[in-house]
């Protein structure tokens, strides 16, 4: 993320967070400040989940088992996430347009208890 | 009473609704962001969560006053969970139990040490005394050890049967003649999926009791989380802030548990209420299996004939077997034919009454009917005699107990690995 270049969209400041054993595979931390762009540029329209899901397994994540994070490129069922506390199914998933500021958690729900 | 837990979904069903009308949404979770909703909903999350499992207990009725109970503790997010919400109830409701931890160290060095230092926070936390029992000292195996000696194929039946010794060992060195385990609704639903693929309709209808054991039995167990969703209950973790640990079994990552969770995952993904409805199906079809006592209710006094392994203790860590969708089912299948291969070391006494009250033939002829009371109708059969396993003295409906059996197997491999 630190290769945030100065194209024709700005970036917003975000927070993600990983827990549940996620944290395993982005560098064994749980917090991490990222900006992302206010516009996706690929598809040109503005950042969402989906976005940041991608935007994460190009840029954050540190192990090669992508596959514990992302399926048939979604997020892997059984992954929690929080969108400033709320369950994501309340904000529209993938379709939930980042905004500035935003606390993003993932949660595996995959591990034993 | 056997309706507990259609009823209980109904009644999540329609609560869910209540909570969620106007958002159109068919299921949970619960908390809303920004302006007043906040707080209100994120409280009314956690009330609603501890209500339910209030609910299950009370309507199982799973405890008696003054009963000492042992929480079977791992330090993962389904223990952590239990005991704070047990500890809450306890007080709130005025149980009067006696709740201790009970921990089992397997010796896997790098998972299960570092797990129990949570467990040991969370003693501290709740004020609650905590004992822990290693495989060491009861079988004089590491799993280390034993995977050092059988490799990580199959380790996971060796880890779930001494770990079912363990805890009831646990208990009755603790007087606890009560032993809770954090299994939720996900749990149960994979132990249900699992158990119809392999077609094994008389565990199948054990798995979804909410008690197992019963009097002749010394340590009964159940769940109390039973009809909890997983989401639930890291949601409630999160919520609270429980201090839990996540970190997967360095050796799990074999288990077929592993793909029946994948495809339950899934499967929520396009359907959420389908764990909650594989679970109802489970104990439907457990009212249609002979002899079998369906309830999902204490209160009748279950006669499950010998407390046989369930699949639970054998992997409920949850494992994440990686690959795409595609990959799964092939993976489930090789995995069903490798258990197979295990199944032998698995007692199934009531499979075997099952069997031989069909006369042999494959066929079923009577199919007992939903209004019948199935443990009533078959209860003549034979049913094996719960003894002591000669060798270690601990039940066992076998001269020789499983966890003996398995020993004497490592046992005789150990000189070979030393040199």
């Amino acid at each position: 993320m630190g290769s945030s270049e100065p194209t024709s969209c700005e970036t917003i400041p975000i927070t993600v967070e990983f827990s549940g054993g996620l944290e395993m595979l982005f560098s064994n931390k749980a917090k991490h400040a990222v900006a992302v762009p206010s516009i996706d540029p690929v598809t040109n329209s503005p950042f969402n989940i989906g976005h940041l899901i991608r935007h994460l397994v190009d840029n954050l994540i540190t192990d090669d088992r992508t596959d514990l994070f992302v399926l048939d490129d979604h997020l892997r069922p059984g992954i929690l996430v929080l969108i400033n506390d709320a369950d994501w199914e309340l904000e529209g998933e993938e379709e939930y347009e980042i905004q500035s500021g935003d606390a993003i958690l993932f949660v595996s729900t995959l591990h034993g208890g | 009473m056997a309706q507990d837990g259609s009823l209980l979904t109904k009644k999540k069903i329609s609560k869910e609704k209540e909570i969620l009308a106007g958002a159109d949404k068919k299921r949970r979770i619960v908390d809303f962001t920004g302006s007043t909703g906040q707080r209100y909903l994120r409280t009314c999350f956690i009330q609603i969560f501890e209500d339910e499992v209030h609910h299950t207990i009370t309507s199982s009725q799973l405890f008696h006053p003054g009963e000492k109970v042992a929480i079977g503790a791992s330090g993962g997010k389904d223990s952590t969970v239990l005991a704070s919400v047990l500890k809450t109830l306890n007080e709130r409701h005025g149980y009067g139990l006696d709740l201790v931890l009970l921990s089992i160290d397997e010796g896997i060095k790098g998972y299960r040490d570092d797990s129990l230092e949570t467990v040991k926070r969370n003693a501290a936390q709740y004020e609650m005394p905590l004992k822990v029992v290693g495989y060491d000292e009861l079988y004089g195996w590491t799993m280390d050890q034993v995977v050092e000696t059988i490799g990580k194929k199959g380790n996971c039946t060796y880890c779930g049967v001494f770990r079912r010794q363990a805890l009831d060992r646990g208990a009755k060195m603790l007087g606890i003649k009560h032993v809770v385990t954090g299994h939720n609704a996900d749990d149960v639903a994979e132990t249900v999926l699992m158990n119809l693929l392999r077609g094994d309709m008389a565990r199948l209808s054990r798995s979804t009791s909410i008690v197992t054991g019963d009097d002749r039995s010394e340590v009964k167990r159940s769940k109390p989380l039973k009809y909890s969703y997983e989401k639930e209950i890291v949601l409630y973790a999160h919520h609270k802030k429980l201090d839990y640990f996540s970190t997967e079994c360095i050796y799990s990552p074999e288990a077929f548990r592993g793909s029946a969770r994948s495809l339950i995952k899934q499967l929520e993904r396009v359907r959420p209420s389908a764990i909650l409805d594989i679970v109802r199906s489970g104990e439907d079809m457990a009212r249609l299996v002979p002899g079998e006592s369906a309830s999902s209710c204490a209160c009748k006094g279950q006669k499950a004939p010998v407390p046989a392994i369930s699949e639970d203790d054998i992997a409920g860590c949850g494992s994440q077997s990686g690959g795409a969708p595609g990959g799964e089912m092939a993976a489930m299948d090789k995995q069903l034919r490798e258990n197979e291969e295990h199944a032998g070391l698995e007692i199934d006494v009531t499979k075997k009454i099952f069997e031989n009250r069909q006369g042999g033939k494959g066929t079923l002829k009577e199919i007992p009917t939903r209004s019948g009371n199935p443990a009533s109708k078959g209860s003549n059969g034979p049913r094996q005699v719960l003894g002591n396993c000669k060798r270690c003295g601990y039940m066992s409906s076998q001269d020789i107990c499983q966890a003996c059996t398995l020993l004497e197997g490592l046992n005789k491999n150990r000189p070979q690995i030393q040199l």
